[in-house]
This record gives C-alpha cells, structure tokens and sequence, in this order.
C-alpha cells in the first residue's frame, strides 16, 4: 500500500475528487476548439489555480488538465509529439499544487479515450492504444502523478488498453466509465460487466466506477449495479451537475449545488468510497458536497426509487442488469455465434 | 453449426430477403454481398435490392439500436456488411438512374474537437445508403456553405458536444436563411447535451437523439421531400 490513493482511501470512509476540467477551463477565457492541454505549458498558472479551486472547495483528489493528452487526440491539433511534454507538465503542476495544501491530496492523471474506433470497423487495435496509453502514462509519471485516472471509457477493449499501459509504467490506477446509453456505455457494457471486467485484469485498478453519463440518478443507478455485483474494491462516483439545458439563448446544466450535495450523500450510502463531480460541476457545487459529507450521518443504502424521489427520473427504464435484461428480439438467427 | 450450412442460392426469393434480413443482423458482409449478387442474376433491379433486402434490413437494425437491444458495436458491423453491397449497387443505382437516397454533408461545429458521435452518425447513414461527405472537426459556417453548394447536398448534419458549442449551429442556421438557401437543405442536429426543444429553438428541421434516429429522420425527410417534388 505505498501509493497515497490507497494510504488515503485506507485512513478515510470517503474520499472527495473533484468537479469539472472543460467548464472551469471555458470561464477561465479557454476558446472552445482549442486543446485545453496547450496551456499546461502556455498558462500554467490558470492550470494551477484549476487545480486550486478543486483543493479549496475541499477535493481529497483532483484530476490533471490531461484527459485528451493521447496522441490520437492530440494529432487533432497537430500537438502529437507533444504527448510526454504535455503530460509531464500537467502532473507537475498538480504536484506543485498538492505538496502546498497543507493536506494529503492525491494527485490524479488523467487520461481519456482515443476517440477512435477499434478494428475491424475502426483503425485502433490493442497494440495502438496500448502504446498510446503508456506514452501518456509515463509523461504523468515523470511529473509526479500518484494515480493513473483512466476516465469516459466506453469500450472494454480501450479499458484493457489503459489497464495494460499502466502496467507497463509500473503506476497504480484507477478506471471509470460512462454510462450514457440507457445504462450502458456507448458500447454496451452494463454496470454488471465492468465490475466482472476489472477483477479478470492482471493489475486491477485501486478504485473503478462510474463518470459522465446522463444526470446524476442514471450515475446512481450504475452505482447501485456495482454494489450488487458483489464488488470488494473502491467504487468512484463522478457524476454530472444535473443535465445541459438550453434557456434563453444561454445553456447551463440544471444541478444546483443542494442537489450535487444530495448526490454526494446518497453515492456515499450507496456505498462510493470515492465521490466527485464531471462536467458542470464547480467549485460552490464541491464545497455543498464536501459540507453535506462531512456533516450528515451515513444512512441506509438507497433504492432506485429512493434516488428518483431526492434527484429525479432515469433516461431509460432499465440499465439492462439483474432480473431485468430489457428488450431482446426473437430472431431466426441462424448463424451468429 | 449445422445451420451454418445454408445455401443462399436454393432460397426462394422471398426466403432470401429475410435471410439477408438476418445476415446484415449479424454483420455477415460476404454473405450480404452474395445475396445481392443472386438476386440480381435473378433478375431484380438495383433498386429493389437496395430497398427490399438491404434497406429494409438495416431499418430493423436501426430499430434494436433504438430501443436498446443492440449497441453500437454489433450496428457498425451491419453497417460494414450493408457497405459491401452497396459497393455492388452503387455503380448500377447511377447506371439505372435510380432514385438516390440522398446525400449529406457532416460535421462537428467550429470550437468543438469531438467526433466520436458524428462519425457513428456517417458510418450508420453510409450504411443505410446515404452518401455522405464528412467534413471533419471544428468546422466553420463557411466550409458548411462551401460543401452543401459542392456536393448538391440534400441533407445537413452538425454535431456539438460541449454547451459552449451548440450555439453555434444556430449562426450556420441563420447564415443559410440569410442567403436564401435554408429552405434547400434538411437540417439535422445531433450531440450529448442537445435536446428537441433546443433543435427548435435554432430552427433545425430535427433533432436526432442517436444514429439510428438521424438515419429514420433522414429517410422520413427524404422521401416527405420526394412527394412534395412529384405532386
């Protein structure tokens, strides 16, 4: 247990991350289209104070500005031989920030998915995101990341990839997905399947989970899938501030701060060690879920009809695990398999 | 598998269709392209193959994506099977002066850097026989104007992920009214944080919450604009 993910995680009953990247990076001046990893080196004091506001508004672990730092990614802006630079500079930068908080704060590399599609229909293979992956892994590194945090995956194959890359740098991980398609990934996987998947990897992650998504009763839903797949390890809950909406020529995501405080609690009696936002959710939505873990007793775990009366309905009726499996086609079917 | 066995030149005709029904279920591509090539032997036009076998076959497809029973792994393999019996047709479709699908022009919005949803998008619409001509990331109003006009487009899809994003469909929208051109074009919109009632309040003519929908919304356009043209 030398990293201090897992020193942390083994002092405490829950651990707070933190909010969003993209939407605080926007109201710092960041032009959309352009890649938010360019200012690790051309803005590093907007990266720290990024990092910053995540510490102060009570962020036991805060991710780094380097969720598109693949090479795949970074091609889109020409950037691709800038992936170690990139990376090591988004981890030294949250060291920087971590080692001055006066607390323990983990700090997190970040890394997101390649955008690309795997074979036959796409051109990524496992050799390619592997590669990817550990290139970006070891910039991290090298800037002094506790924790690979591998996020919004939505392939099992690309989860693989990550697992095996942070393997290869000899780093301790984390992985989440997003569950934004009637309770599944984009690619199918339910709840259930991730928490199989994980065990099956030769180096299981520290924690796994849940980010992104549709809202926070989808996320909680996919929390509560976790838990009754039996899972021993960490559970991360990293879920949106409510859903965008459109209103008078302006858009904002609908979830106030009482509400993401309302999350916090109930992720935590759901049984997340780890508990944080994704987009939209800013520092005053931190602190009221920093505030509202540290001052409202554990409760019993919710049902999913708890979590529709405190947060609202689901986008889908089921997310396809337990007695449930939703729809299937009778078919003739005579030749797959 | 014994049932594995199946010839498909022995099937009726009937029996081939719903057998090629189920290939294309199963995203079995050399058997998609062997069916298309027995029934035009037998005789049947380009366009019938496309509609009735292929088409009807994808809709069915489009459908269990839609209602969660396939994901997007198992339609991109159907797509690639429907996409090897196009490239037979597609030469033969022109040849015979068949009615076109229609064909779009994509792309994700100027400021915004994600396209893992557009190019589901194109590669369902490919697969539903739509040509489509993929303009990429970061697209600005102008590289949309310049397409449409290029390629004779019936058919504008833009996507946007990121809130900051959105809003700027609308400035392609009012460009294209601004010059006259709204009324050639069906406008589709697409992305994660957009809704119906923001695709209205642009003035899109749809809002496609998914890949399969963008394709029954295309369709749906197409062939409401093909009857106002014939009445």
């Amino acid at each position: 247990m030398s990293d201090a993910l897992s020193r942390l995680l083994a002092t405490r009953p829950w651990l707070m991350a933190d909010g969003a990247t993209g939407t605080n990076l926007f109201n710092m001046g960041l032009a959309s289209g352009d890649a938010p990893e360019m200012w690790n080196a051309d803005q590093p004091d907007k990266i720290r104070t990024l990092y910053r506001l995540a510490v102060d508004a009570g962020s036991d672990i805060f991710l780094t500005n380097s969720f598109g730092g693949n090479a795949s990614r970074l091609k889109l802006h020409n950037a691709q031989s800038r992936v170690h630079e990139l990376n090591r500079l988004a981890a030294a930068l949250g060291r920087e920030v971590a080692d001055a908080a006066g607390r323990p704060v983990v700090v997190a590399g970040s890394i997101g998915p390649t955008g690309d599609i795997f074979a036959p229909m796409g051109t990524l293979t496992h050799d390619l995101a592997v590669e990817m992956f550990h290139e970006q892994a070891e910039g991290l590194k090298a800037g002094g990341a506790d924790v690979l945090w591998v996020e919004t995956i939505s392939a099992p194959e690309e989860f693989k990839a990550a697992a095996e890359a942070a393997l290869l740098a000899g780093m301790p991980w984390c992985g989440t997905m997003s569950f934004d398609t009637a309770g599944r990934t984009m690619m199918g996987v339910t709840s259930a399947q991730l928490a199989a998947l994980v065990e099956k990897l030769p180096n299981p992650p520290i924690a796994f989970g849940a980010n992104c998504g549709v809202g926070a009763s989808d996320l909680m839903r996919t929390l509560l899938g976790f838990v009754a797949a039996g899972t021993e390890r960490p559970i991360i809950a990293k879920g949106n501030a409510g859903i965008p909406k459109y209103h008078e020529g302006h858009i904002h995501y609908d979830g106030t701060p009482e509400l993401m405080a309302e999350y916090a609690v109930l992720a935590r009696d759901a049984g997340a060690r780890i508990i944080g936002g994704c987009c939209g959710t800013m520092p005053e939505h931190l602190k009221a879920m920093r505030a509202a873990l540290e001052t409202r007793p554990p409760g019993p775990r919710p049902t999913v009809e708890d979590i529709a009366a405190h947060l609202g309905g689901y986008s889908s009726a089921s997310d396809g695990t337990g007695d449930d499996e939703g729809p299937t086609r009778e078919r003739r079917g005579r030749r797959r398999g | 598998m014994a049932d594995d066995d199946i010839i498909l030149a022995d099937l009726s005709d009937d029996e081939l269709v719903l057998q090629m029904h189920d290939d294309l279920y199963d995203g079995l591509k050399e058997e998609i392209e062997e069916g298309v090539g027995i029934l035009l032997a037998r005789g049947w036009t380009p366009y019938h193959v496309l509609t009735k076998a292929l088409v009807a076959g994808m809709t069915i497809v489009g459908a269990d994506f839609r209602d969660g029973i396939l994901f997007v792994p198992e339609v991109l393999l159907a797509a690639n099977a429907m996409k090897g019996g196009m490239a037979i047709l597609k030469p033969l479709l022109i040849a015979t002066g068949a009615p076109r699908m229609g064909k779009m022009v994509i792309g994700t919005v100027k400021g915004d850097i994600h396209d893992i949803g557009k190019n589901l998008v194109a590669m369902m619409m490919e697969g539903a026989g739509f040509e489509v001509v993929d303009l990429g990331i970061n697209n600005a109003v102008e590289k949309y104007l310049e397409a449409l006009e290029r390629e004779g487009a019936d058919i504008l899809g833009m996507s946007a992920l990121l809130t900051t994003t959105m809003p700027y469909m609308k400035v392609v929208i009012d460009s294209l009214k601004e010059k006259g051109l709204r009324e050639n074009y069906i406008v589709l919109v697409g992305g994660a944080p957009l809704n119906e009632e923001f695709g209205r309040a642009i003035g899109a003519d749809a809002y496609c919450r998914d890949a399969a929908v963008a394709v029954e919304t295309a369709k749906s356009f197409i062939a409401r604009k093909h009857n106002a043209l014939s009445a």
